[in-house]
């Protein structure tokens, strides 16, 4: 019990850095996986097959490896002096973007192929289909996936712990090795993720009645 | 008939015409050296057996189906790859499916906007009395306000003749349009079609409904596995077909 009224800073600092780079990753996964299964269903076979080998790359790495890539081959070669959270969240990011693309892929599969051919056929562009035509539609089943996507980003992100970064896994290992109850710390650490992880399945239940309602 | 041999030359107002077209799926030759030339104004029924090639015809029109050779050109220009100028010219060429696809996701009003919005480019509210002109002509009007999902099937179909009209399209392709109806909302669209066809319009349909053809189409088409195997004046061609084909299939649509 002391030990989180004793070091209240620590632990808010933990838990501030967990939400942080879960928040940043899962945009980049977002933006990124929707690109990407923009990509794995576009008309250009170069697209495609970009597409098909990020997320085959991507989705069957270990991401500890990626990790280790991400900080010791990406400063080294590419971009020198990037720093710890920009690396993890790259890390994180890439990662979750091939799950993500393959719920919105998906999510595209079931929207009726008649659907794009119609607005194809009123002239409008590839791009131009997909955004107004099939991605709104797909939503609604995109949600359920996503939901469960962002919650193992959030545990995943405890990787970013080891790697420089604080967040709740990084403080909790801080505390254990100055010799803390680690029962206690333990019990705050999986309360404090509890409360990342509850948030984000209610936001998306939200969504999902919401997105019902709007027809 | 003189239909036919005025066909063959590309003639001066030809508007869609199609020459030497070839298409597989795998290993099945569903077009076969398919020579088709429609004028400006005119109204062409295909017609013939299920399976026979029909919708991929009418979908190689506007490049739904790719070709594997010969020409396709719609007034005067050769059908572009995949691409911007693609678009363009499909904007140009409005189609109706059997299934209505009307976007689900929106509004009646915003089905026959959408296009001239973002296609064509059309200010809002030029847009917004386009369409309910529009709806008013085919009869819908009323339900402007309302998801597809909320409409009759035959009223779903005229709305999607009211989105494809709203591009103001050269030719309209027509792909069995009441084939998904009940019989008594199939009239409501084929009268929507008539007046479409005595206004002028360039329509290439689909359909078996021969009362259609008799009164609004000045040629049939009819397509046997993959070939147009015959072409004639409606009248001639339900009272009088040439070809045993054309024969055995009208024997089988007229007996029930
Ligand atoms: N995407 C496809 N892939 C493979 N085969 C196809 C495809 N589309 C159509 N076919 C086949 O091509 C042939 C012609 O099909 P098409 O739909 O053009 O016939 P149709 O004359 O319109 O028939 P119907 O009267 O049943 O609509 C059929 O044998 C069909 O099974
Ligand atoms: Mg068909």
């Amino acid at each position: 019990m002391n030990v989180l009224l004793d070091h209240l800073p620590e632990f808010r600092e933990g838990f501030l850095g967990t939400l942080a780079i879960t928040a940043a990753s899962a945009v980049l996964a977002l933006v990124l996986g929707i690109l990407i299964a923009g990509f794995r269903v576009s008309p250009i076979p170069p697209l495609r097959a970009f597409g098909t080998a990020w997320v085959t790359l991507l989705r069957n790495t270990p991401l500890t490896l990626l990790f280790l890539i991400a900080f010791f081959v990406i400063p080294q070669i590419f971009f020198p002096g990037t720093s710890p959270f920009v690396l993890a969240m790259g890390a994180l990011g890439c990662y979750t973007s091939s799950f993500v693309c393959e719920a919105v892929r998906s999510g595209i599969n079931t929207v009726p192929i008649g659907q794009a051919e119609a607005a194809r056929s009123l002239g409008m562009t590839f791009t131009q289909t997909l955004r107004m035509i099939v991605l709104p539609q797909a939503t609604r089943t995109v949600i359920p996936p996503l939901s469960s996507i962002f919650i193992a980003l959030t545990k995943n992100s405890a990787i970013a712990g080891a790697f420089s970064n604080t967040e709740l896994f990084n403080v909790s290992k801080l505390l254990s090795d100055k010799g803390f109850a680690i029962g206690w710390i333990f019990l705050w650490i999986a309360l404090a993720y509890l409360v990342i992880t509850f948030t984000i399945s209610g936001a998306f239940r939200l969504l999902e009645r919401r997105l019902e309602v709007a027809r | 008939m003189s239909e036919v041999s005025v066909t063959k030359d590309a003639t001066p107002d030809a508007l869609v015409a199609l020459s030497g077209v070839n298409k597989h799926f795998g290993a099945l030759h569903v077009l076969q050296d398919i020579d088709l030339t429609i004028a400006r104004g005119e109204v062409v029924v295909v017609i013939g057996p299920s399976g026979s090639g029909k919708s991929t015809l009418c979908r190689t029109i506007n490049r739904l189906e790719t070709i594997d050779d010969g020409s396709i050109t719609i007034d005067g220009k050769p059908l572009p790859q995949e691409g911007k100028e693609l678009a363009r010219l499909r904007a140009d060429v409005g189609m109706v499916f059997q299934s209505f696809n009307l976007f689900a996701h929106k509004t009646v009003l915003e089905n026959v906007m959408l296009g001239q919005l973002k296609v064509r480019k059309t200010d809002k509210k030029a847009a917004e009395d386009k369409a309910r002109k529009l709806l008013d002509r085919v009869g819908v009007g009323t339900q402007a306000d309302k998801y597809p999902a909320q409409l009759s099937g035959g009223q779903q179909q005229r709305v999607a003749i009211a989105r494809a009209l709203a591009m103001d399209p050269k030719v309209m392709l027509f792909d069995e349009p009441t084939s998904a109806l009940d019989p008594e909302m199939i009239n409501e669209v084929l009268e929507v079609m008539q007046q479409l066809a005595r206004d002028g319009m360039t329509m290439v349909v689909v359909t078996h409904e021969m009362g259609f053809a008799r009164s609004a189409a000045n040629r049939v088409v009819f397509m046997a596995d993959g070939r147009i195997v015959e072409e004639a004046e409606p009248d001639q061609f339900f009272n009088n077909p040439r070809s045993d084909r054309a024969k055995d299939f009208l024997s089988k649509i007229l007996h029930h």
